[in-house]
C-alpha cells in the first residue's frame, strides 16, 4: 500500500490543503479577531487580545454604547432603502433595456449598446464634480433619492450587458406563439421573458448590490447629513469620533459586518455559482 | 429575426437611457468641459482653455502633488499585479484540481472579504496593525519575528505598501473567482489527452491550462487597473483625506477629493477638481484602450 507513488500523492494532497487552509486562516483571522474582542472589556482587549472572552473579560459595553446611539438604526434603514430601491430599479430598467436592444431592430441600436457599455469601463466617480452640481440644481443634496439615481446609473451598464445575453436565449417560438395569439409586447416581456431570465437576474443582483451597500464615496459627497447617512459612511464617522473607545469601535465594526456575514452564510452557494456562471459566459 | 421597433421599444428603452445619460454620461462630459474653466478669487467661473492643465503639470506645487499621487498609484497597481494575481492564480489552480475535498468551503471563505466594506476592512486592519494593541507583534513573536514589527501604517516608506497589501487581502477573491471559472471551463478532454501523452500535472498546468486562461488574466489585470486608478475608500478610511504620513499614501482618488472639497486651509475648487478628473479619465482610457487593442488581441491569439 505504501508505495512511493502513494506517499507522494498523500504529500501532495497535504500540501494543497495546507496552502488553502493557511490562506483561509489569513482571511478569517482578522475578522474573527475583531468580533471576538468586541465582546470583551477594555482590559481583556489589551491584555489578552487572542483569548476568548472569559467570565472576567466578557462585556457588551461597546454594543450598549453603539446601540444607545439611536443613529445606528437609521443608518441601517437608509442603507436598506438605498440598496433595495437601487437594485430593484437597476434590474427592472436593465431588463427592459436589454430586451429592447436585443429584440427590436431600429436605427442606432448598436451605437446605443456601445454607449451603455462605455459605463462598464469608465468609473462614474470621475463625473462627481458635475453630479454634485446637478444634484444641487435639482435640490436633491442630502436625500436618498440622489444616491438611488446615481447608483442606478452606475449599475445599469453591466446589468444590461449580462441580461442581454440571457434575453437573446429566450426561444423564438415562445415569442412567436405569444404574438400569434395577439399578446401585446408588454405582456410578452413581463409574463414570458422576465420569468425566464430569473437566474440571470440573481447574478446581476449580486454584482450590483455589494458595491452599492459598501460605497463610501457618494454618501460622503451627496448625502453626508445625519438623516441620510448610510451604514458605511456612518461607521466611518463613528469610528473617527470614538477612535480611543476601543469597545465601541470594535462593536460598531462587528455590527457592520454581521448582516453581511449572515446573508453570505445563507446565500453563498447561489452567489458563487452565479459569479462563476457569469464569468464563464 | 428582430422585430421592427414601434413605440414599445421606446418605452422599454427610455427609462434606462434617461437615467444613465442624466447621471452618468452627461456628468462625465460636463466634468470634462468644466476642466477647461477656471474659478477666480471672487468665485466667478470663466473659460480658461488649458490653464488648469498647465497648472497641474507645470506649477511646482500642483505638479509635485500630482506626480506624487501618480507615482504612488503606479506602485499601488504594481503591488496588486505582482501579489494579488499570482496569489489568486495559485489558489484558483489548487481549488480547480480534481478531488480536492472541501473545495466549496474554501471557495466560500476566500471570497468573503470581497463582500465587506472597504471602510470596515480598513479599520479592522488599522487596529490589528496598531502598535498600541500589539496583536501583530504578539503573533510575530510566536514565530520569533517580533523584532521585525514596526508601525507600518505610520511610516512614510511602508504606509503605501501596507495599504496596498490590505487591499490585496480584501480583493483577491475577484481574480480568484474569475480565474477559477476559466479553469473549470477548460474541456476535460484537452487535459485527458495530455495525460495520455504522459504529461504530469505541473507540465499540464504550465503548457495547457495557463495558456488557455491568458485572456482571463488580461481581463483581471484591466479590472484591477481601473479599480486601482480610482481607488479612494481604503486610503480615506485608514489615513483620512490627507493620505499621510506626509502624503506618502496619496492616490489620484484622494488627491481628487482634496482638490474638489479642499482641506485644512486650502479651499476646494470644482474647476481644478474637474481638470484632475479629466486627467484621471485619460489615464484610465489609455489603459483600457491599450488593453483592448493590443494586449487582449495578442492574448487571444496565444490562447486560440
Amino acid at each position: 500500500m505504501t508505495t512511493p507513488a502513494r506517499i507522494g500523492a498523500i504529500g501532495r494532497t497535504a500540501l494543497v490543503h495546507l496552502t488553502l487552509g493557511g490562506y483561509c486562516l489569513l482571511v478569517l483571522g482578522p475578522i474573527l479577531l475583531v468580533i471576538l474582542n468586541s465582546f470583551k472589556t477594555r482590559a481583556g482587549i489589551f491584555d489578552a487580545p487572542l483569548a476568548l472572552p472569559t467570565h472576567d473579560t466578557l462585556s457588551v459595553a461597546g454594543y450598549a454604547r453603539v446601540l444607545g446611539d439611536a443613529a445606528m438604526g437609521r443608518m441601517f434603514l437608509n442603507s436598506f432603502v438605498v440598496t433595495g430601491l437601487s437594485l430593484a430599479l437597476i434590474l427592472l430598467l436593465g431588463a427592459m433595456a436589454a430586451w429592447a436592444l436585443t429584440e427590436y431592430r431600429f436605427f442606432g441600436n448598436r451605437l446605443l449598446a456601445l454607449f451603455l457599455a462605455f459605463g462598464i469601463m469608465v468609473p462614474i466617480r470621475l463625473g462627481s464634480v458635475a453630479i454634485l452640481q446637478e444634484m444641487v440644481a435639482l435640490d436633491l443634496v442630502n436625500t436618498l433619492t440622489a444616491l438611488v439615481l446615481v447608483y442606478i446609473a452606475q449599475g445599469l451598464p453591466l446589468a444590461v450587458m449580462i441580461l442581454s445575453e440571457f434575453v437573446a436565449q429566450v426561444p423564438q417560438e415562445l415569442k412567436d406563439a405569444a404574438r400569434c395569439d395577439g399578446v401585446g409586447e408588454f405582456r410578452i416581456f413581463f409574463q414570458v421573458v422576465l420569468p425566464l431570465i430569473r437566474p440571470a437576474v440573481a447574478t446581476v443582483a449580486v454584482f450590483t448590490m455589494v458595491p452599492i451597500w459598501n460605497d463610501l464615496w457618494f454618501p460622503l459627497i451627496l448625502a453626508p447629513s445625519e438623516q441620510t447617512q448610510t451604514v458605511t459612511l456612518g461607521v466611518q464617522q463613528f469610528v473617527g469620533q470614538f477612535a480611543t473607545d476601543w469597545n465601541a469601535v470594535l462593536a460598531a465594526l462587528s455590527l457592520a459586518v454581521l448582516p453581511i456575514l449572515v446573508l453570505y452564510a445563507v446565500f453563498s452557494r447561489q452567489l458563487i455559482r452565479g459569479i462563476t456562471a457569469g464569468a464563464v459566459k | 429575426m428582430k422585430q421592427k421597433a414601434g413605440w414599445p421599444a421606446i418605452v422599454f428603452l427610455a427609462p434606462a437611457l434617461i437615467v444613465y445619460t442624466a447621471f452618468s454620461a452627461w456628468p462625465l462630459l460636463a466634468t470634462l468641459r468644466l476642466g477647461l474653466y477656471a474659478t477666480d478669487d471672487a468665485g466667478h467661473v470663466a473659460f480658461a482653455g488649458l490653464a488648469n492643465f498647465h497648472k497641474l503639470l507645470f506649477d511646482e506645487h500642483w505638479w509635485g502633488a500630482f506626480r506624487n499621487a501618480m507615482v504612488n498609484n503606479v506602485e499601488f497597481f504594481a503591488i496588486h499585479t505582482l501579489v494579488q494575481n499570482p496569489v489568486a492564480l495559485l489558489l484558483a489552480a489548487l481549488l480547480s484540481l480534481r478531488g480536492v475535498r472541501g473545495a466549496p468551503a474554501y471557495r466560500t471563505v476566500l471570497f468573503l472579504p470581497t463582500l465587506l466594506s472597504v471602510v470596515i476592512i480598513g479599520f479592522a486592519w488599522q487596529l490589528i496593525l496598531s502598535p498600541l494593541w500589539g496583536v501583530t507583534e504578539k503573533l510575530m513573536g510566536l514565530v520569533g519575528l517580533a523584532d521585525h514589527f514596526g508601525p507600518w501604517l505610520g511610516q512614510e516608506d511602508t504606509a503605501l505598501p501596507t495599504i496596498a497589501l490590505i487591499s490585496v487581502w480584501q480583493f483577491v477573491g475577484v481574480p480568484l473567482m474569475l480565474i477559477y471559472a476559466a479553469l473549470i471551463a477548460i474541456p476535460e478532454e484537452v487535459v485527458e489527452a495530455a495525460q495520455v501523452e504522459g504529461a504530469g500535472p505541473w507540465r499540464i498546468f504550465w503548457r495547457i491550462r495557463l495558456p488557455l486562461i491568458l485572456p482571463t488574466l488580461g481581463l483581471v489585470n484591466i479590472l484591477t487597473f481601473v479599480g486601482n486608478f480610482n481607488a479612494f475608500d481604503l486610503v480615506y478610511a485608514v489615513k483620512g483625506a490627507l493620505a499621510g504620513p506626509n502624503f506618502a499614501s496619496d492616490l489620484l482618488g484622494t488627491l481628487f477629493y482634496r482638490t474638489f472639497f479642499g482641506y485644512q486651509s486650502e479651499v476646494g475648487s470644482a474647476t481644478m477638481g474637474a481638470a484632475l478628473a479629466t486627467l484621471m479619465f485619460f489615464v484610465i482610457l489609455a489603459g483600457v484602450g491599450l488593453y483592448f487593442f493590443v494586449i487582449q488581441r495578442r492574448l487571444q491569439r496565444v490562447a486560440g
